[in-house]
């Protein structure tokens, strides 16, 4: 079996090589979110690579940097289907593999509408040890990520995962409103989450100017997650909320910078998680993949 | 073990998945390098534009600086599909054909915003609103050109 130090240096490989052999990076011009979704999908053919992480701290143990790359494909203008791979690092423990991720995204609507409905379904294959944060669901709380890596990690979570994504664009700014959904397939009842997240460009116009530092390669906004219970005890107590504000910035060689300082609402958050990422878009890579496969110049 | 085995399979699958969509969205145009056909019957989605955002002026039609700004966006946004100069590429039709150019600015705006979804065109409502009007500036202030495969069958 392949160490995760090999699987990390092969992941970073990977991204590297394509980064460098893409033909044409695309500007990007991408939502500051980490957890909540907004309607926009991947543009067809167009390959985006994504790293990011979350330092978190904890109450009664050991702090954590958990980390994730994620290969997000525009199959068609109407879905989009992205690959998430997961690990992190808990200090004076261990720093494990924590499982994959398979998440596809289809809009529904033909049109923009006042709201825009994207249906969105993952399977997650993850350990116990998984501590990414990509959502928060059902009564997941702090005190969940005291377990040692070594025995957090015999525990195999096969998980399917639902979100109705509700999402607007009024006069620039982006409202967006997920409800989660989510079934242990190992006999666990269903469990609900959420997320809200708004954002604004910081400019409306374009610069005549090619720039780097101007205010509409700026978008900033804030999201606000949490969980539902489950069925058996749905609501906001006994499980964690966040309020995070975020920023991305486009940069036009195609890269995308993300920060996001996440603060807990309740005792059953984790009181602080910096969160920050970078992604980079690759345009044509169906194209060239077909290209390749085909031998056509 | 499992995940690692499991990783690799939807890695496979997602490869398999891209080549297929790749070669069903290639197969009825020409081959890379060649020039695109002109086809009228791509354009029929601007007449679906609804009476009033036809009638939608652009707010930017006087902006000096709007072309120039149009052009930025066009080759960071466009330009992959529609080609440098607008003229078409085996993935997206001609902007400097008439149907394009004698459009209404608001009926331009209407087909960014919501875009061509199952012909594969996604919707560009993440621009702002300015930027969308910017991009129809700029598209109209390009003129009519002939078509590609025209224009590169008169070439020596």
């Amino acid at each position: 079996m392949p160490s995760f130090r090999w699987l990390v240096l092969l992941g970073l490989f990977g991204v590297s090589l394509l980064s460098i052999c893409s033909p044409s990076p695309s500007f990007a011009q991408e939502n500051p979110y980490f957890v909540a979704y907004d309607h926009y999908l991947e543009e067809p053919g167009n390959l985006e690579i994504e790293y990011f992480s979350t330092f978190g701290t904890q109450r009664n143990g050991n702090n954590f940097h958990a980390f994730w790359g994620e290969f997000e494909y525009g199959a068609t203008a109407w879905w989009t289907t992205e690959f998430y791979l997961d690990g992190q690092t808990t200090f004076h423990d261990s720093t494990v593999f924590t499982g994959f991720r398979w998440e596809n995204r289809f809009r529904i609507l033909k049109h923009e509408h006042l709201i825009n409905p994207v249906l969105y379904v993952e399977y997650e294959n993850k350990n116990g040890a998984d501590k990414i944060l990509k959502e928060v669901e059902g009564h997941d709380v702090e005190s969940d990520f005291l377990v040692s890596n070594a025995e957090a990690r015999k525990e195999h979570v096969h998980e399917v995962e639902l979100k109705l994504i509700l999402s607007s664009t009024f006069k620039g700014w982006n409202f967006t409103e997920n409800t989660l959904a989510a079934k242990n397939l190992s006999n666990s009842p269903w469990e609900f989450g959420y997320a809200l997240g708004a954002s604004r460009p910081l400019a409306l116009k374009a610069s005549p100017k090619r720039c780097t530092l101007c205010p509409q390669n700026f978008v900033a906004g804030v999201e606000i997650y949490g969980g539902l219970g489950d069925r058996h005890s749905f609501g906001l107590h006994d499980t964690s909320h966040y309020l995070a504000p975020a920023l991305a910035w486009n940069l036009p060689s195609g890269w995308t910078l993300r920060i996001s300082p996440g603060f807990g609402l309740n005792d059953n958050s984790h009181r602080f998680l910096m969160r920050w990422g970078v992604s980079r878009e690759i345009t044509g890579f169906g194209s060239m993949v077909s290209r390749f496969f085909r031998g056509h110049k | 073990m499992k995940a690692i085995a499991g990783a690799v399979a939807v890695c496979a699958s997602l490869l398999a998945v891209s080549i297929v969509l790749a070669r069903s969205q290639n197969a009825d145009k020409p081959a890379a390098g060649a020039a695109p056909r002109y086809d009228p019957a791509i354009y029929a989605e601007l007449q679906k534009a609804p009476e009033k955002a036809r009638k939608r002026a652009n707010p930017l039609q006087n902006d000096p600086d709007a072309v120039a700004a149009g052009a930025i966006l066009f080759q960071q946004h466009c330009a992959e599909c529609h080609g440098d100069s607008a003229q078409g590429s085996r993935k997206a039709p001609s902007l400097r054909v008439p149907e394009v150019q004698n459009a209404t600015p608001g009926t331009l705006f209407w087909l960014i915003t919501n875009g061509v979804v199952r012909k594969g065109m996604p919707v560009w409502s993440k621009l702002p609103e300015a930027q969308r009007w910017q991009l129809v500036r700029y598209i109209q202030s390009l003129g009519a050109a002939p078509p590609a495969a025209e224009s590169a069958a008169s070439k020596p």
